[in-house]
């Protein structure tokens, strides 16, 4: 289990445990969290679940592939350095306390 | 007080259900499925569930407590015998009754059966279920273990993923498909040949226009497939995708217009003003009349979303360009609009070198787009199709012209 700090668009903070090897969409949308839409599931065939991670713990997440870096190019809310697909980050505890923020709009 | 009752507990009941409380919906939800378990994603049922890359929890969309904690009543197992309009209350199987003040109809959709002797055979199995998947994942290592093929009577979505998740699990297999090319229903004839070329190379033997005779049974148990030209193959798993059927007998028995489902309108509002439904179970009108019956995710999300706002006065049509997606292989498959009625299609790219695109226009203005590992292009054609944007279909058909232009400065209309 690795604890994962979602930032909610209101600024609720919601604290999920995630079980390794999951996505971050799924411990989130699982965990209730609002703010990600995940339509496809997981598949990154969607871009809604963009989330925004801890900028100063970018270099520790796996960099995102071509698929999610195509999909990443036409998200709903401004993409920043720090987007990413949460259904393509897995949950390690290399991220233990990792802060996400989600951002106002995915679609 | 008010209380919505939503029949269906899968994505469009789920939708609904939250978008109620995201809505201001403070009176009292109660969400019904007649499955043992609460909302789960269906599309890796075929994917990576089959192939055991990911656990039951993963499949689960909400974890146990969160609907209560929204305050939606999640009640499984729960099947729903009639609707009482009149009196608005929803008859359970149980003899229990509900009373409602707004009712979302999400029941989906059952797979045609095969009317064929030996279709009932256990080791004959169609998809729609966490169950039924389940137990075709259990038939496939079975089917691994004794070197026994995996027959896929019809050539649509499920059956071609499932036997692209068959090949990589090791098993031979057979997809027999009635009409003249893979996947007819949705894909242009372009992207049928391509579909038919990708898994005739993972191995896959792909029969067209093959008609099913019967299933030999031994033991109980189904043995091999017989096509009407005379021959037999053997087999281990047959998996059945020849459509589905919608759920609509409630919404019939209780007098609402139904025509291979629960006819809606783009608000999904029915003729009742207390009833709305969403997904798999509805036929939408649209403006010239005619009924969409579309079988998705993106359909039962964006339903869910209506039959909910409509409920709280706040109709919320749908008119957004669907889309769809089918993962084969290594190569994403995904479709925006609709390519029915469609009067020219153009090629983007090479079909021989993947990503490509498959254009589809209606007196020269882009209805739909199919796109294969190309997902730029395809969230493009999203955004041009929903702005009411358009290529023309030599600037479709030009890699050199970049399509993003046409977002940037928008012609005058």
């Amino acid at each position: 289990m690795t604890r994962i700090v979602f930032v909610e668009p209101s600024g609720r903070e919601a604290a999920v445990e995630v079980p390794d090897g999951w996505s971050l969409m799924q411990g989130a949308t699982a965990g209730g969290v609002d703010g990600i839409v995940a339509e496809c599931g997981g598949s990154c065939a969607c871009a809604t679940c963009h989330c925004y991670v801890e900028e100063a713990r970018l270099g520790e997440l796996p960099p995102p592939g071509e698929a999610e870096l195509a999909m990443l190019e036409n998200v709903a809310a401004p993409r920043q350095p720090n987007s990413r697909l949460s259904c393509q980050v897995k949950a390690s505890s290399a991220l233990e306390g990792l802060r996400v923020v989600l951002p106002d709009r995915q679609e | 007080m008010s209380h919505v009752v939503i029949v269906g507990a899968g994505q469009a009941g789920l939708v609904a259900a939250e978008t109620l409380r995201a809505g201001g919906f403070e009176g009292a939800i109660s969400l019904l499925g007649d499955e043992p378990d609460g909302p789960y994603h269906r599309p890796p049922l075929s994917k990576a569930w089959l192939a055991g890359e990911i656990d039951a929890a993963q499949l689960t969309m909400r974890a146990p407590g969160i609907l209560a904690k929204k305050g939606i009543s999640l009640r499984t197992a729960t099947a729903v015998r009639a609707i009482d309009r009149a009196a608005r209350v929803v008859r359970l199987a149980d003899g229990s009754a509900l009373e409602y003040t707004g009712l979302v109809l999400a029941t989906g959709a059952t797979p045609r059966a095969l009317p064929l002797p030996g279709a009932r055979s256990p080791n004959v199995l169609a998809l729609r279920s966490r169950d039924d998947a389940t137990a075709i994942a259990a038939r496939l290592a079975l089917c691994a273990e004794q070197a026994r093929p995996l027959v896929v009577i019809g050539g649509g979505f499920i059956g071609m993923e499932v036997a692209a998740t068959a090949r990589k699990k090791g098993v031979d297999v057979t997809v027999l498909e009635a009409a003249p090319r893979l996947m007819a229903r949705a894909l242009p004839p372009v992207l049928s040949d391509w579909y038919a070329t990708l898994h005739r190379r993972h191995g896959v033997e792909v029969v067209l226009g093959a008609g099913v005779a019967g299933i030999d049974v031994e033991d109980g148990l189904a043995v091999a497939v017989r096509t009407a030209d005379g021959a037999r193959r053997r087999c281990g798993l047959v998996l059945v995708g020849v459509g589905v059927v919608q759920n609509d007998a409630l919404a019939r028995e209780a007098g609402l217009a139904c025509d291979r489902g629960i006819i809606v309108d783009d608000c999904c509002r029915t003729e009742d003003p207390a009833i709305t439904a969403a997904g798999d179970c509805t036929a939408r009108r649209l403006a010239d009349g005619t009924l969409l019956r579309l079988e998705s995710v993106n359909n039962a999300n964006e339903q869910g979303k209506s039959a909910a706002t409509a409920l709280l006065g706040t109709p919320r049509p749908f008119t957004g360009a669907p889309w769809f997606w089918s993962d084969q292989y290594d190569c994403k498959l995904q479709m925006a609009g609709l390519s029915a009625g469609a009067d020219q299609t153009v090629v983007r790219g090479s079909t021989d070198t993947p990503p490509f695109s498959v254009f589809h226009f209606r007196a020269g203005r882009l209805v739909a787009a199919d796109t294969i590992n190309a997902p730029r292009e395809h969230l493009l054609v999203r955004k041009l199709l929903d702005a009411g944007l358009s290529p023309t279909p030599q600037q479709a058909a030009d890699t050199a012209f970049d399509l993003n232009s046409l977002l940037a400065a928008p012609p005058p209309r």
